[in-house]
């Protein structure tokens, strides 16, 4: 009898905790009436920042996959001092608050910042434009990936590189032939994690690129400020980035699930990807 | 070992050449990465790509040969599958297929018969054996298993905690062991005893052993099963006769071995059952002193 009233308490506790982490999702979705939403993402500061955050984040992801993915191999298949320190500071940005990115860009490059003059002199001017928003998206977004790219590569058997090296192949053949391939479902998982970070970013954005529409003014930062004038047009948005993130999620699962019944041997993906998911 | 040959570890010192190409070497400061290096390994595990299928395994070290390859090894209606669903015995040609496409002047096997279960061992050896028959190419094996290196070698080196104890032929190692090691390594049985310069070997488990070679100081006197008798009744003098009770009956095939006290010997079936041997019997293993050999203990 109390094993069931335990039962009984424990089904409380998680219906409350669910209907926490529900109820903002449905509010949402019940605010704003459902067919204005399209006229209301129709809007021309919508569209604006629209653009904007397509274009940064398609410009801050392929970088991120540019520069993460050679960089995790190196990592990932090479032991040298200082790894773990490595690891660590790919990391941090994981935890450090948004605002502290932003402030820690402006700092870097910013006017009076660590390389401010150079670029002065250089003539180039990062913070307050859309240069600004890639980077603070780069900044906040690439650790979800590069952690899970060094993962993923761990993963590859090292007996199969060294197989493809004995079969003739240079390091660089390995890489795309062996490497990459066999660990494409774990980059893919850990890119869509950084894409949706990325599409989310707010803080390290508005203290380091402003919020100036049609240049920087993101998806996120246009709910900030038409909080106040449209909270129709803001809550619209919300529906939109909730769309997106389900959509991100769903895909992320359905991903892990396919990696997990699809791949033949590394079953360590499947580990992996529910280590770090 | 094989993978210093194949440039995958960096020995520490020493030199890896294969004719008049120098591979490795530690005094002139070369080391060839394993991409400019003319072998052939096959792993252990066999180490085939998940995500390729057998086609594309066969291939990625070249084009040229693979249907050839294919067709040579059997596996011509497996190429189209992902070595996923193979069997140990197709993988291991699947394996083969792909080390010989890149056309080596060299083939590595890693303990080529580790991964299989008994039964297909037996098999794939003999597809094995068939199949370095036919290449014109130097082959290096490693295994553990005396009996795989004497099917597959033309010549055999042992090697124990990191130093070669001999090299032989099979029939030579067997003939003539180097030490205790061998002589066990090959199926020898081995009795420790002591010899005072005569023929005659007093062992540590009691009994007298005489052999055709003088021996001194600890020995081992080395016996192969299949040269070893049984007998219900003591021997006549001049042949050796070690007394003790049947037991540890394994058929195999149409032979039988079995131990009689430390000695394990090989007997045709019919004759274990004729004398009716049994776990208990007391009985003489009898073996003439021209099948002793002498070896030094370490």
């Amino acid at each position: 009898m109390r094993h069931g009233a335990f039962t009984a308490f424990l089904a409380l506790i998680t219906g409350i905790t669910l209907a926490f982490l529900a109820i903002p999702i449905v509010a949402l979705f019940t605010q704003v009436p459902l067919r204005d939403v399209p006229d209301l993402l129709g809007q021309p500061v919508v569209q604006d920042a629209l653009a904007v955050t397509v274009r940064t984040n398609l410009i801050a992801n392929a970088l991120i996959l540019a520069f993460g993915t050679p960089a995790a191999w190196f990592i990932a298949r090479r032991a040298f001092p200082g790894r773990a320190l490595v690891v660590t500071l790919v990391e941090l940005p994981l935890v450090l608050p948004p605002a502290v990115a932003g402030i820690g860009l402006l700092a870097a490059v910013g006017t009076g910042g660590l390389f401010g003059s150079a670029l002065r002199d250089a003539g180039i001017q990062l913070p307050f434009t859309e240069a600004a928003v890639v980077l603070a998206v780069a900044f906040v977004a690439s650790p979800f990936y590069i952690r899970q790219a060094i993962a993923a590569f761990e993963a590859v058997d090292p007996t199969l590189t060294d197989a493809a090296r004995t079969l003739g192949a240079g390091p660089g053949r390995t890489f795309w032939r062996v490497g990459l391939p066999l660990a494409a479902g774990g980059l893919l998982a850990g890119w869509v994690l950084a894409f949706a970070r990325g599409v989310g970013e707010f803080g390290a954005t508005i203290i380091f690129a402003g919020n100036v529409r049609g240049q920087t003014q993101t998806l996120t930062l246009t709910i900030y400020e038409q909080l106040e004038s449209n909270l129709d047009v803001a809550l619209a948005i919300g529906v939109l980035l909730v769309i997106l993130s389900g959509g991100v999620l769903l895909s992320y699962k359905i991903l892990s699930t396919w990696r997990r019944s699809s791949s033949t041997s590394p079953s360590a993906f499947a580990r992996t990807s529910s280590a770090s998911a | 070992m094989l993978r210093a040959i194949a440039g995958l570890r960096r020995p520490d010192r020493g030199r890896i050449a294969l004719g008049e190409r120098v591979w490795f070497d530690s005094a002139a400061k070369l080391d060839l990465p394993p991409e400019r290096r003319s072998v052939g390994l096959v792993f252990q595990e066999y180490a085939l790509f998940p995500h390729m299928t057998v086609r594309a395994n066969v291939g990625f070290g070249g084009e040229a040969r693979v249907d050839e390859l294919l067709e040579r090894l059997r596996i011509s209606h497996l190429a189209g599958e992902r070595p996923g669903g193979l069997s140990g015995g197709e993988r291991q040609r699947v394996a083969l297929a792909r080390a010989l496409a890149r056309d080596p002047d060299v083939l590595l096997l890693d303990e080529p018969l580790a991964a299989l279960d008994a039964h297909t061992r037996t098999v794939v050896r003999g597809e094995l054996q068939d199949v370095l028959a036919e290449l014109a190419l130097p082959a290096l094996i490693v295994t553990h298993d005396f009996g795989d290196a004497a099917a597959l070698a033309d010549r055999i080196g042992v090697i124990a905690d990191g130093h070669l104890r001999q090299q032989g032929t099979a029939a030579e190692l067997v003939a003539h062991p180097a030490d205790a090691f061998v002589a066990a390594f090959t199926g020898g049985n081995l009795l420790p005893g002591r010899g005072d310069g005569g023929v005659e070997v007093r062992l540590d488990a009691g009994g007298v052993v005489r052999a055709t070679q003088p021996a001194s100081g600890r020995v081992g006197v080395a016996v192969y099963p299949w040269e070893v008798e049984v007998a219900l009744d003591a021997p006549a003098d001049g042949v050796n006769g070690l007394p003790g009770a049947v037991h540890g009956l394994a058929p195999e095939g149409g032979r039988v071995r079995l131990r009689i006290g430390d000695v394990v010997l090989e007997r045709p079936a019919e004759e274990i059952e004729r004398l009716d041997l049994r776990t208990g019997t007391p009985a003489w293993a009898v073996f003439p002193p021209e099948a002793v050999r002498i070896v030094a203990l370490e």
